[in-house]
């Protein structure tokens, strides 16, 4: 392998020393002089159509400078594709989910809004509701949406390969049913934001994962060119997909009051609001059909899933399409069919999050593998071995894949005190029972969205030798800033101290898909070492022409310029810079470049062909102890087994890995949203669980390393694979221990005395 | 209602503010002292992100009254700093990367700092019940136990 100076080191992250102090500016610690807040009506309704909205008492309150309502917005809606833009910022004829937004306040102070939207008088018909994805498909039940006959908000069928033939001709079959949760990404930053509409046109500081929609969303809302809007990202406080990735009531709301009172205006909204009406993640029902051959060669796999969407379509029909188009990764598996519903109910709305679609067939599929493999008497490790792909490989809907740790990791697993001595270990003291789950999974990189997939990049340096590095790709809070900077410093030859990267502003900033889908390392990436690579080229013909050499022949390194093979022909690079700034009337020394990763072939309707730019794979091992009288599990140890490709900053990716596999334990083991017709009964931190320090096992991440054509440096993801891979390894580490399968998550303490109770009354 | 006007020491400095009664000490600081160090995440008193340390303890700063902070000493993060010097567990957090968005660090610096002053070297049982009531949804808390320790290992980290 090349040897790096700056890449694939562990360099702390360049956003640290900001954040440790407190000195990093997030959205709502922003304020300006004679700035209004905004607060939002919400509905106590879970569908109810609208019939009259009286503000007037609300406009009398002294203080209150702006009140609107859906009307204000002149019918505009938005969407992830055109046939589905069926949102808008504030309800117009009916609300179609518990607590949506339906009028909003501007006043002088937060108490002030507060107040005056209890004073909006709103007459609702209440309308009957339906909150069950499977009720919501049948006939008769309420239609939530008009175009949207039988509630069907989108869906997809895959079909490769003869599954029925395949099931005819193999060995063993399997039928189950399983179900993921209901859960909240969990950023503890709410999503807030200041906006200001001047003569220069809308700017927005604003707490956003994905900067550009929101981009979009405002010129289109309200009628602006994209010069004339500015998104300007303060620190974000944790993204993890759907909310941050999109826009919310309280970002036009904002505009438009700036817009009528020419104030600044500000809206944070409470951790409750976050809770009852932000994106969550889909919660589905996956009826998973497998079939294998004796020795466990797996022969097909058949899914239906239904998955609750929740009031509106937002992102959902790219949740359903990540659902099927990666069930044929990582294992080879020659047929599959695949039949995703994504359902209207009146719920709030569903969306993506860290792990996107995948994790819900992947939870499926594993235990499936496992149940069957226990059924064939086939060692865990063995079966998944046996299936496991190797690159290259392309799989019967036509996805390639360049690099695979699979096996490795798997091998790596198999070599562990935990699982060479799984039984030794097994007994535990007093009410306690051991168990150790593996999963082995595959998440992508680099995803793609139907529209716009390139990251850019502008390096400018100045003519003391340091560097401005502009990109339109946003770190909230994944470590992106430090890899990027890394990446400049190690083509330009420097340290990571003579790079200062900007944060996002729309206006001077290039245009980037976002921050989702584990794309910003590859893509952003790929930019960045392009347009630093330009600005060598630049600076190398510069110095050739001084020494009389070829351009080919100028090596940067160390903050030091020299000639290849001629030592004493050397300058600082500062010196370098400076002698390129100031050459003829005075240069302007820019460096650009975008990414064309991804772009190979695909057929989103058909579920073929690549949704990103390549994948990752993860084995994991999980040990739990169970207490089988109470059913609470203790997570002792994980073990993390990733093959990101060639990590570029080993602390990153271990950081991420770890990060990825907590949410995933919460997501399997106890977090919930406890819903009872539409409201969610458990709107506080103090009723929905996360983890605390308390919780967490033992993690130790392994680098799987592999290198892959499609990526700087061989990079692939590494935030979401460990997102993907804990929630069945734990399952699987339960039932290792308790003898029980448990398909729906989460698998609470409750759940497992119970099943533990009526297995002791059966025997 | 009426106003009251109280005193306190903040950061080192002798300070004083007039504030309403039912404002709570992390608005004051937010709001009134422009320290935005102290974040609010749910407002509640459950995620620990407004943390700051009040009479040498630990206090969620959403759920304190200002008018509680009368004749006290607060320290909020922007106080542990000596200039560009930065404090030994901030130090241990940035080259440990403690932290990812971010939002909840000044607040979980407080907690660490309150439980390496009553205990200088910590278990890694006793760090994580120190940090028990601060919410992290990135790191899955092993890198901010990592910190703590090597904060802890400086002999300095409750100074």
């Amino acid at each position: 392998m090349e040897e790096y100076s700056v890449i694939g080191k562990r360099i702390p992250r360049v956003d640290g020393r900001v954040k440790s102090t407190g000195e990093a500016k997030y959205a709502a610690d922003l304020a300006m002089p004679g700035m209004l807040w905004c607060k939002i009506l919400r509905s106590p309704y879970a569908h109810a159509r609208i019939l009259h909205i009286d503000t007037s008492r609300a406009e009398r309150l002294p203080g209150v400078k702006a009140v609107c309502t859906g009307k204000d917005f002149k019918g505009w809606r938005w969407g992830w594709m055109p046939q589905t833009r069926d949102e808008a910022p504030l309800a117009v004829d009916k609300v179609r989910y518990l607590a949506e937004a339906v009028a909003a306040v501007a006043a002088v102070d937060e108490d002030t809004a507060e107040e005056a939207t209890d004073l909006i008088k709103v007459e609702y018909e209440e309308l009957p509701g339906v909150f069950d994805a499977e009720a919501s498909m049948q006939a008769g039940a309420p239609q939530i949406h008009d175009y949207a006959k039988g509630n069907l908000s989108f869906e997809f069928h895959m079909d490769f390969g003869d599954v029925d033939k395949a099931f005819r001709e193999s060995d063993l079959v399997h039928e189950d049913r399983f179900e993921t949760g209901r859960v909240i990404t969990g950023y503890l930053e709410p999503p807030a934001a200041v906006a200001l509409w001047d003569s220069s046109g809308i700017t927005i500081w604003a707490a956003k994962q994905s900067p550009y929609f929101v981009y979009r969303h405002l010129a289109d809302c309200f009628k602006m060119p994209l010069n004339k809007v500015r998104v300007v990202q303060p620190f974000i406080g944790g993204g993890f997909g759907g909310t941050k990735n999109d826009s919310l009531a309280g970002d036009f709301c904002s505009v438009l009051f700036s817009k009528m009172t020419g104030k600044p205006v500000k809206f944070i909204y409470s951790m409750k609001e976050v809770l009852m009406t932000c994106r969550r993640r889909h919660n589905m029902i996956v009826y998973n059909k497998m079939g294998m051959k004796k020795d466990g060669t797996l022969t097909a796999m058949q899914s239906r899933v239904i998955a609750d969407g929740g009031a509106y379509t937002a992102i959902g029909p790219l949740t359903m399409y990540l659902t099927g188009s990666l069930s044929t990764l990582p294992y080879k598996l020659p047929n599959f069919r695949h039949d995703a519903y994504r359902i209207f109910t009146n719920n709030p709305i569903s969306a993506a999050m860290r792990g996107h679609g995948v994790t819900h067939t992947r939870f499926a599929a594993e235990l499936q593998m496992e149940m069957m493999a226990e059924q064939l008497g086939i060692d865990p490790l063995e079966i998944r071995l046996k299936n496991a792909i190797t690159a290259p490989h392309e799989t019967i809907n036509q996805v390639k894949v360049h690099s695979a740790g699979l096996v490795e990791g798997l091998k790596v697993l198999a070599e562990t005190d935990n699982w060479k001595n799984r039984a030794g270990r097994r007994k535990v003291e007093g009410p306690w029972s051991r168990g150790v789950g593996i999963s082995g999974t595959s998440y992508l990189s680099g995803a793609r969205q139907r529209g716009h997939q390139s990251c850019a990049a502008v390096v400018r340096l100045c003519e003391d030798g340091t560097v401005d590095y502009l990109t339109g790709a946003t770190d909230c809070g994944q470590g992106s800033d430090t890899v990027l900077v890394q990446i400049i410093a190690e083509e330009l030859g420097l340290s990571v101290e003579c790079i200062d990267i900007k944060r996002v502003d729309t206006a001077t900033t290039p245009c980037d898909a976002g921050s989702y889908g584990s794309r910003v390392t590859v893509l952003a990436g790929e930019a960045a070492k392009k347009a630093a690579q330009d600005l060598k080229g630049q600076l190398a013909k510069v110095a050739a022409q001084g020494w009389q050499v070829a351009a080919e022949k100028i090596v940067f390194k160390d903050r030091r310029v020299f000639v290849q093979g001629s030592p004493e022909k050397a300058m600082s690079f500062d010196k370098l810079a400076k002698t390129a700034c100031y050459s003829g009337s005075g240069a302007v020394m820019i460096g650009r470049g975008y990414s064309d990763y991804g772009l190979d072939a695909y057929d989103f309707e058909k579920g073929s062909g690549m949704p990103g730019t390549s994948f990752s794979f993860t084995s994991q091992l999980t040990d739990v102890d169970v207490d089988m009288e109470t059913g609470f599990v203790k997570c002792k140890e994980m073990i993390i087994a990733h093959d990101c490709g060639t990590p570029l900053n080993p602390i990153n990716v271990e950081a991420q890995n770890q990060g990825g596999a907590i949410q995933g334990m919460g997501q399997v083991m106890y977090e919930q949203f406890v819903m009872k017709r539409g409201q969610t009964m458990n709107p506080s931190l103090a009723d929905y669980k996360m983890p605390l320090a308390l919780d967490i096992p033992r993690i130790e991440v392994i680098d799987i390393i592999t290198h892959d054509p499609a990526g700087p440096y061989g990079a692939k993801e590494a935030s979401e694979g460990s997102h993907v891979s804990t929630p069945p390894s734990v399952a699987i580490a339960i039932h290792d221990a308790t003898g029980i399968w448990f398909k729906e998550q989460p698998i609470t303490p409750e759940k497992i005395a119970l099943a533990l109770q009526r297995k002791k009354e059966k025997v | 209602m009426e106003m009251r006007a109280i005193k306190f020491t903040l950061n080192g400095k002798p300070c004083e503010a007039v504030v309403k009664p039912w404002r709570t000490l992390l608005e004051m600081l937010r709001e009134d002292l422009y320290l935005t160090g102290p974040k609010e995440g749910c407002g509640e008193g459950e995620c620990g992100s407004c943390t700051v340390i009040m009479g040498g303890k630990t206090v969620n700063s959403c759920l304190v009254l200002a008018v509680e902070a009368d004749n006290q000493e607060i320290l909020t993060i922007e106080g542990l700093s000596d200039g560009e010097h930065l404090h030994p567990i901030q130090a241990a957090f940035v080259n440990k990367s403690g932290m990812q968005c971010g939002f909840c660090t000044p607040g979980m610096i407080m907690s660490a700092k309150v439980l390496l002053e009553k205990t200088p070297r910590p278990s890694e049982a006793e760090i994580k019940e120190g940090i028990a009531g601060n919410f992290c949804r990135c790191t899955g808390y092993t890198k901010i136990i990592e910190s703590i320790q090597a904060a802890s290992e400086t002999g300095k980290g409750g100074k």
